[in-house]
């Protein structure tokens, strides 16, 4: 009984890392209408960052996380320029794909360069131990780090004047524009935001786990999973939704063979995106 | 319908790709020239559900791969032919997409593409469970399984002439669907679905059948795919890139007509030939590939035959 109650604290803990990557799948659905298919790429920028600068520079590795914050929202509005400003107000098939092809860039020059064996940062943090039971120290830090992100974002969206302009841009970008917001670079910047989040995750996750450029497929998947229950263009509902996976996944563990956790979580998915198209937390009605 | 001289141009243009090889008796080109046309099929029937429907399908490899596995089980548990093993592939696949449609199609745009997504990786995590297909390495076939059609060397041109005309059947199918009422609920479908709805197009049910039809032919093609290979396994059967591959060509020939995603699969895999076969451009494939779609979703949406199109209009009347 304890056993599973280990399991399951441990995936709260990796689920609030997935719920802060699915915040910026999230943010950027919510302000524009794009789907940024070329999140896992960013979730892996993040995690070769984390890699770069603790191997190379020989930095802390909890340091890479505020360097990450600026390089990803910078990396973000770049990619905004380059692939999502034509597309938005475009069938929606046109940024999905244009974001997607961002995605084959940017997955292709990280093959090229670190090819595609794993890699794996080495963390040293005191775990926490409980009757027997070992809390990694990684994992706490990760998702301690992840709440405080979250809110750091909240404040962010909720109690500035640049919040308020995401908001209203999201909301109505017509009306945004007649008030006067400059709303093309309101959207640039949502999407750096989107980028940061997504970038700063990959940097959490690679403190917990080994990585290969071709990762970011899987997290862009549960980040999938994890906006699709929490409900698309949601932040808050991010957030739950990545804790809800991360309780599923640790619920899941003891019970079955690992190969099965992602039917599960697949199967999940398409349930919810066909029963909860505006996902299981979302309270407001659209 | 076949006073058409565009139909009798798709029917010689197939004969010559079935013949040039064979004439020639060149197998390195009959190898290329069988991919390029595995290609077109993806590619074409994918355009059924992008160009006309306007609903992006991200795992449309799952039938290719789909098709394979059924048909390589039926010629090697139970020792079906080749020939009727394809088409209950492709009819069992067909079928599970129509209930699956109803399903699925209820969403819309974005969401419908994440569910797609999700479909395929669910498939392929269930295959490499599945221990009848053999789990994570899947199946083999035996030397002895080309017996049927008169031992290895002469089944691999049997099969290349099959897949050739799978591809045929795949242009007249977009030909004919086109063509049709059916085609043109599903053209209004694509450019407003409410509107359609509105005025009498059964969307649900025409879009369930899209998603059904579009799943034929590539399910038939995996099984000759697979067959001729002798070996299928889950992370190449549900490989997610050919499917994005497959929309690459659909856009860069030009959505939503007939001979473009044709001519977009023919060019894209000429042109992933060279890439693969340059030295110093082998590891940039995928960055090249990327940089195309961004290029062609950005600048010239409509793709090669949407440019032409546009730029002589004329050519409208008879380059369909």
């Amino acid at each position: 009984m304890i056993g599973i109650l280990a399991s399951v604290i441990d995936g709260i803990l990796i689920g609030a890392v997935y719920g802060l990557a699915a915040m910026g799948l999230t943010l950027i659905w919510g302000v524009m209408n794009v789907i940024n298919l070329a999140h896992g790429a960013i979730v892996v920028v993040g995690m070769f960052v984390l890699y770069m600068l603790v191997s190379a520079l020989g930095l802390p590795a909890y340091g890479a996380v505020p360097v990450m914050i600026v390089l990803g929202f910078v990396i973000g509005i770049g990619l905004y320029w380059i692939g999502v400003h034509r597309m938005i107000g475009r069938p929606e098939l046109m940024s999905l794909l244009s974001t997607f092809a961002l995605n084959m860039v940017l997955i292709g020059l990280g093959t090229a360069w670190w090819t595609t064996s794993p890699y794996n940062v080495q963390v040293n943090m005191p775990s926490v131990s409980w009757r027997g039971y070992t809390f990694t120290g990684t994992h706490i830090t990760a998702a301690a780090l992840a709440v405080v992100i979250a809110g750091l974002l909240y404040l962010l969206l909720y109690h500035t004047r640049i919040g308020k302009a995401v908001r209203a841009v999201a909301t109505n970008r017509e009306a945004a524009e007649l008030c006067g917001i400059p709303t093309t670079q309101v959207l640039a910047m949502a999407f750096g935001l989107g980028v940061a989040l997504a970038g700063v995750s990959g940097t959490l996750i690679a403190t917990m786990f080994p990585f290969t450029v071709l990762s970011g497929e899987a997290y862009q998947l549960k980040s999938f999973v994890v906006t699709v229950l929490g409900g698309l263009g949601n932040p808050a509902g991010a957030l739950m939704g990545g804790i809800a996976l991360g309780l599923i996944e640790g619920l899941a563990t003891p019970f079955m063979p690992v190969s099965w956790i992602p039917i599960v979580e697949f199967g999940l998915f398409v349930f919810c995106l066909i029963a909860f198209p505006r996902g299981i937390f979302s309270f407001t009605k659209a | 319908m076949w006073r058409r001289p565009f139909l009798w141009f798709i029917v010689a243009a197939a004969l010559v790709y079935a013949l040039y090889p064979y004439f020639t008796d060149d197998v390195g080109m009959r190898e290329s020239l069988l991919l390029a046309a595995v290609y077109i099929i993806l590619a074409s029937n994918l355009n059924l559900m992008i160009g006309y429907a306007g609903y992006v399908n991200f795992g449309n490899i799952v039938f290719f791969g789909l098709g394979g596995y059924i048909c390589l089980y039926l010629v090697t548990a139970l020792h079906w032919h080749v020939i009727p093993a394809a088409l209950t592939g492709g009819a069992a696949v067909s079928a599970l997409a129509l209930l699956f449609g109803l399903g699925i199609l209820r969403l819309r745009g974005a969401f419908f593409a994440l569910a797609t997504i999700g479909v395929n990786q669910a498939i392929q995590q269930l295959v490499v469970n599945f221990e009848p297909w053999g789990g994570a390495t899947g199946i083999y076939l035996s030397l002895d399984a080309y017996g049927p059609l008169g031992g290895p060397m002469q089944a691999l041109w049997t099969t290349y002439l099959m897949i050739v005309a799978v591809t045929t059947a795949s242009l007249l199918a977009s030909y004919a669907i086109r063509h049709s009422k059916f085609g043109l609920g599903l053209l209004a479908i694509g450019q407003n679905e409410d509107a359609a709805s509105v005025l009498g197009v059964p969307t649900p049910r025409y879009k369930a059948m899209v998603y059904s039809a579009s799943a034929f032919l590539p399910a038939v093609a995996g099984g000759l795919y697979f067959f001729k290979s002798g070996i299928i396994e889950p992370s190449s059967a549900f490989n997610l890139q050919t499917s994005i591959e497959a929309i690459v060509m659909v856009m860069l020939g030009g959505s939503g007509t007939i001979l473009g995603p044709a001519l977009g699969a023919f060019l894209y895999e000429e042109l992933r030939g060279f890439l693969l076969t340059a030295q110093s451009f082998s590891q940039f494939q995928l960055v090249i590939a990327g940089a195309l779609l961004l290029l062609i979703v950005q600048f010239v949406p409509g793709g090669l035959l949407g440019w032409v199109h546009q730029r002589w209009p004329r050519t409208r009347r008879w380059l369909e």
